[in-house]
Parts: structure tokens; sequence; C-alpha cells
């Protein structure tokens, strides 16, 4: 089976300063894969690549079927991005930044309600986005994210910020993710928590990866 | 989601943030209201000079707030990187386009509105032949609109993004300043079928601004 | 590296230096005064060609900017053209101007004008100092010649309409417009010869300059291009770059 993500010998620049070195990785369906390492690693840059937010400046890149250095923006509609930002806008309610994001995807605005209630943003719905603390703005980007329906999930330390009640939510939310056969690439700091959800871990350090690059099928989720 | 769609959805987020945040309302149309107030400062305050060169002064009150309009317009797209919601969105970048322009035209419209009732009242003008005159307005609108939202996206990731968009933005747009002037001193001094002309140059403009804008606003911002 | 082979460039720096020394040979002493004007007359001479390269130099940015951004031709070399001739057509353009206000000044008796090649001019040479702007702006090159690319491009569709718009405004005043920096009703045998003379010596000089100037680039260019080899290659080898990253070393989970 095709690996959702197929990365060789990637380098990618940040400006003039190599991020990725050289990097190796792939991931199938259902994994999730979890990338440790140090501040300045290249965790985030590598999860922009995967989006096809930065350029390839060498390399083969292959995501969810399209090759990214001829084309690193069709593919986006299958994957979801959750980094340090919530990509939202101040003034505007919870629930309106979810329905823009939703319909801008093509999604049904169902699935923006939905989203709210798993992450637990019900009642925050009407509150200006500008009010929200920094643990709620990440259950909402996340609530965005999983509103789109990827296939492919890209998490730039989730935890961070989270209280106890928001890092339960997300770990059960990594574990649904998994079971639904969608992809999860998660670059995080908090080892611990992670590990125990990880299917797989890879460790960056100077804009290369080390540990278990190849990719590790898993069992096709039980269909109903 | 269809272009049209797509156009409103995004016009329809930048209207309803403007209408929390009213910073069109409270800032900028303060603003272009002072400067007509300083222009009758800095000339003589006899009312006959001020009434032949009030309509260079509103459009020269009008082109100062275009700019502050495109900076808040692309302001609300840096906090908390809308901008990659807006590349990852699936959005048609040609709509994310029309959608901010048309949103700051709408804007512009209701800042000339109110500032061409200023200028009726501070500069003693008497506005007749009112059909060329709100044709020069729209098309001129338009154009501003265009080219502003063409030049924000430029400069959108730039640290010098404001001083660099009117430095940008001002010359590009002379013919506009040119064209709008004599199209209300032609309907203002009771000569309006020589205003048609510049509806006409003005209108050129806007197509021309249009287009460029919708061919070169997906690339420029995914070089953000 | 260069757009023309070395020893070309250098014959063409001897020819353009010639082709000035006889320029200023004629407009000087060749040519006649003129019957109106007198010898102020003689910065024609030098006005003209400016406002010629000034324009050509325009010309050049945006085809070599529309080159760049059309996909199968695109390559570094239109884009250092580009900045190398908006760089030279920023400094014609002043010169044009303030030529033309030296020239206006005895003749007519003012600095400036309202007349549609002088403003198009002026709003030109902003046009430039935009673009010239954006230039300098730290990015990657690749972001940074799209920038630049486009501006030109809008810039250069922009100029017609702004030379439209002028001179449509300027006739509807019908004032005379006594300033008319090709009054060309005496022009003619060594005026003319002279003034198309200047034409040729100021574009050999502008290529001369252009080949120079792109030189500069492209060797900026090469050694930024050899550092990030350098640092792409010790990074891939791990060969420690010291201060970013860290160099923990993880025991992976199966």
């Amino acid at each position: 089976m095709q690996p959702v993500v197929r990365l060789r010998s990637i380098v990618c620049l940040l400006g003039r300063f190599p991020a990725l070195a050289g990097l190796d990785l792939d991931a199938a369906a259902g994994e999730v894969v979890l990338l440790s390492g140090g501040n300045g690693a290249g965790k985030t840059t590598l999860l922009r690549l995967i989006a096809g937010l930065v350029a390839v400046h060498s390399g083969e890149a292959e995501v969810l079927g399209r090759d990214l250095t001829r084309d690193r923006r069709s593919h986006r509609r299958e994957l979801a991005l959750v980094g340090h930002e919530s990509a939202c806008y101040d003034d505007l309610t919870t629930r309106e930044n979810v329905d823009f994001a939703v319909r801008a995807a093509g999604a049904s605005p169902d699935v923006a309600a939905d989203a709210l209630e798993q992450l637990g943003l019900a009642p925050l719905a009407d509150v200006a986005h500008g009010r929200l603390s920094t643990g709620q703005r990440r259950r909402l980007a996340l609530a965005i994210a999983l509103a789109r329906g990827p296939k492919l999930l890209l998490l730039d330390e989730p935890h961070a910020g989270l209280d106890a009640e928001g890092r339960a939510v997300l770990d059960e939310v990594l574990a649904a993710a998994s079971e639904d056969g969608r992809t999860v690439l998660l670059a995080s700091h908090e080892l611990d928590r992670t590990r125990a959800l990880a299917t797989r871990e890879v460790v960056l350090t100077a804009g290369r990866a080390h540990g278990s690059l190849a990719a590790e099928p898993q069992p096709e989720p039980a269909r109903q | 989601m269809n272009l049209a769609q797509e156009v409103g959805l995004v016009a329809g987020k930048d209207l309803r943030i403007e209408r929390r945040a009213r910073v069109t309302l409270q800032q900028i149309l303060p603003f272009g209201a002072i400067v007509l107030l300083l222009f009758a400062f800095a000339l003589d305050p006899d009312r006959g000079v001020l009434r032949r060169v009030a309509p260079g002064l509103f459009w020269v009150a009008v082109l100062l707030a275009v700019l502050l309009a495109v900076s808040r317009a692309f302001t609300i797209e840096t906090e908390h990187a809308a901008r990659d919601g807006l590349r990852l969105s699936g959005l048609d970048p040609a709509a994310i386009f029309l959608g901010k322009a048309a949103a700051i035209a709408v804007q512009l419209v209701v800042l000339e509105a109110l500032l061409a009732a200023g200028v009726v009242l501070l500069f003693d003008v008497s506005l007749s032949s009112i059909g060329p005159l709100v044709l020069a307005t729209l098309a001129a609108t338009v154009g501003l609109a265009a080219t502003g939202t063409l030049y924000g996206v430029l400069a959108v990731g730039l640290r010098m993004r404001e001083t660099l968009v009117p430095v940008l933005l001002l010359p590009v747009v002379s013919p506009v300043l040119l064209g709008a002037t004599r199209a209300w001193e032609a309907a203002i001094d009771g000569a309006p079928s020589d205003a048609w002309p510049w509806v006409g140059v003005l209108s050129v403009f806007a197509v021309l601004a249009v287009g460029a804008g919708m061919l070169a606003f997906g690339p420029l911002l995914e070089e953000a | 590296m260069t757009l023309l082979k070395p020893a070309v460039g250098r014959a063409l720096g001897w020819a353009a230096l010639a082709a000035l020394v006889v320029l200023a040979l004629f407009g000087l002493w060749g040519a006649p005064p003129d019957d109106v004007q007198g010898d102020a007359q003689r910065l024609m001479y030098l006005h003209v060609p400016a406002a010629w390269i000034a324009y050509l130099a325009f010309g050049v940015t945006a085809f070599s900017s529309a080159l760049w951004l059309w996909p199968r031709t695109r390559a570094a070399v239109w884009d250092r053209i580009a900045g190398s001739s908006a760089e030279l057509g920023v400094l014609f353009t002043a010169l044009t101007l303030m030529l033309g206000s030296l020239w206006g000044r005895p003749v007519w008796g003012v600095w400036w004008a309202w007349d549609a090649r002088l403003v198009t001019t002026a709003v030109l040479l902003f046009l430039y100092l935009g673009y010239l702007a954006l230039r300098k702006v730290p990015a990657a090159p690749e972001a940074r010649a799209k920038r630049c690319a486009i501006a030109a491009l809008i810039a250069f569709v922009d100029v017609p309409l702004v030379h439209f718009s002028v001179s449509w405004w300027r006739t509807l005043h019908q004032e005379a417009t006594v300033f008319d920096p090709e009054l060309k009703a005496n022009i003619h045998g060594v005026m003319a010869f002279t003034l198309w003379w200047g034409v040729l010596a100021f574009t050999l000089v502008y290529v001369y300059l252009l080949d120079r100037r792109y030189r500069l680039e492209s060797l900026e260019e090469d050694l930024e291009q050899r550092e990030l080899e350098q640092a792409i290659a010790e990074r891939v080898a791990g060969a420690g770059t010291p201060g970013r990253g860290s160099r923990k070393e993880e025991v992976p989970v199966g």
C-alpha cells in the first residue's frame, strides 16, 4: 500500500538556513508517529513542509499521493495542520470561526457543531476569539482541524497550553483518529503522554530524522 | 462551493469582523475627516478656493484612507497566522482576492459617502449630476480596492509592510486620483458630459486591477 | 556570470566612453546654438537620450520580469537583469528630470511644467523607487524575485495609463503647453545627428553598465549560493553547526 507520507533526502530552507537537511521519513495510514527532538531541530518545518506551506528545496516528497515538488497545493484539502497559532480571527466568535473554516473546506456545518462538542467548546460558542485563553484557542484549532475530516492530521505540540481537561480530550481525539484510519504526525515535547499513544517515534536532530523511519502499516480499522 | 460563494464567504467574514471591530467607522473615517479639516487649515479659508479644489482634496483623503483600510485588512490575517489557515483552507486564491477586495470596496463606499457629506458641508460644494459622479466613484473605488488588496498581499509577510505599501501603491493609483477628481469637477461644474470619458478611464483601470489581482494573488499568498 | 564576454564588455566600455566624448564635442561645439533658446538648448542632447534610456531600462525590467514569471523561461538571469536594469533606470530617470529642470528654467522660466511627458517620468521615478525598495527587503531569492517581478509588470501596465490620463488632463485644460522638449521645428542636420548620436552613446553606456551591474549581482548570488550549499552539506553530514538544534539522541520506541 502507498504510504501516506514518503520523504527522501529532503532539504528545506527557511530563508537561507537549511532547517531540514537530508531528511527521510515514511508514514502509513492509521499510524500515529511521534516526532520528538529539541528546539530548532526542524519539527515545525517538517510539518509545514508536509502541509505544503513551505517549498522543498531538494529531495523527493510524496504526500497523499501528490508530488510536493510539483504541486504543493492540491493535497491540502485532505489534511489539517494545527500549529502554534490558531489561524482564527479575534473579532469572530468560536462558532463563527469554525463555521468559516468548515464552509471554506466545503464540509457541512453540522460537522462544525459536532467538533465543538467533542472538544468541550460548546459553552464557548459565542465567545470572541480574542477573549479565549491559550488552551481554549488550541482546542478550537483542533476542533477546526477535525471538522475538516482530514486523512492526515499534523499536530505541532498540541499539548502545549492545555489544562488537564484539555489534555484528556486531546488524548481521546488522538486515539479515535487512529481508529478511524487517519494518519497522525505529532510533534511534541510531552514524551511521557505521547509515547503511550504513538505507534512509532522518530527523533529529529539538526534537520534530520533518526529512529524507525519506515512506515508501519496499521491494521485496517473495523468497518461497520 | 463555486467561485461566487467563496467570494461571498470571504467578503462576509471580513465585513463581519469590521462590524464587530468597527475600525473603519471609528478610526479610518475620523482620519479622513481630519485630513479634510487639515487641508482647510492649510489652504486659504476663503471659500472660493476650497470649493474649487474640494474634489481633489476629497480624493486625496480617500487615497490616504485606502492605505489604512488595506493595512487593516491584512493585519487581521497576520494575527494568529490566519494566512496559513487561508492557504490550507482549499479556497480558490482568486476568490480570496475578490472577497477581500469587495469588503474593502464596501467599506470605502461607506467612507466616501460620509466624507462627501463632509465636503459638501465644509467646503460649500453642491453635488449636481449625481449619475456620472456615482459611477466615477464606484469605478474608482473598485480600482483602489483591487490594487490595494494586491499590494497588501504582496507585502503581507514583510516586516516593512507599513511603509512599503504606500510607496508601492500610491504611484500606481495616480491615474485613479486624476480621473476621479476630473470626473467630480466636471459633475460639480455642471458639465457632466465631460465626466463620462473619465468614468471610462476609471473603469478600464478597475478592470485591469481586478484582472491582475485575480492572477497574482495566489502566487503572492504562497510566498508570504 | 556576465551578459557579454569579458572582451566584448571591455570593448563596449571604451566605445561608450568614446561615443560620449564625441557627443560632448558635437553637443558643445559641433551643433549650432538654437535660434530661440540659445545655448541652453544643448541640454536637449543629454535630456532626450536620458529619457530614452529611462524608459528603455524600464521596458527591460518589465520584459525580464515577465520572462522570469513564465515557468518555461524562469531562470535567475532574468531576475538579475530586471534588478540591474531598474537600478540604472532610476539613475537615468532622475537625470532626465534634473536635466529637464535645468533646461526649462533658463528657457521658459520654470523649474517644472505639468505636461504629460514630465509628469509620467516623475511617476516612473516613484515606480522605480518602489520596486527598488521591494528588492532591498531581505527574503529568499525565489520569493523576492516573484514579488518584484509582479510589481514590475503592474508598474509597466500602469505607465501608459498614467501617460494617457495626464496628457488628456492637460489638453483639456487648454493651456498652451509652452514646454515642449521636442520642439522639432528647428531640428535638422547637425542637430538631429547630435541628438541621435546622443541616443546611441547613452544606449552603449546603458548596456555596458548593465553588464557590469549584472556581473556584480551574479557574483553576490554565487557567493550566497556557495555558502548555502556549504551550510546544507555541513548539516547533512551532521558536522555539527553549533547553536541551532539540540544534540539529544533518544532511544526510539518500537
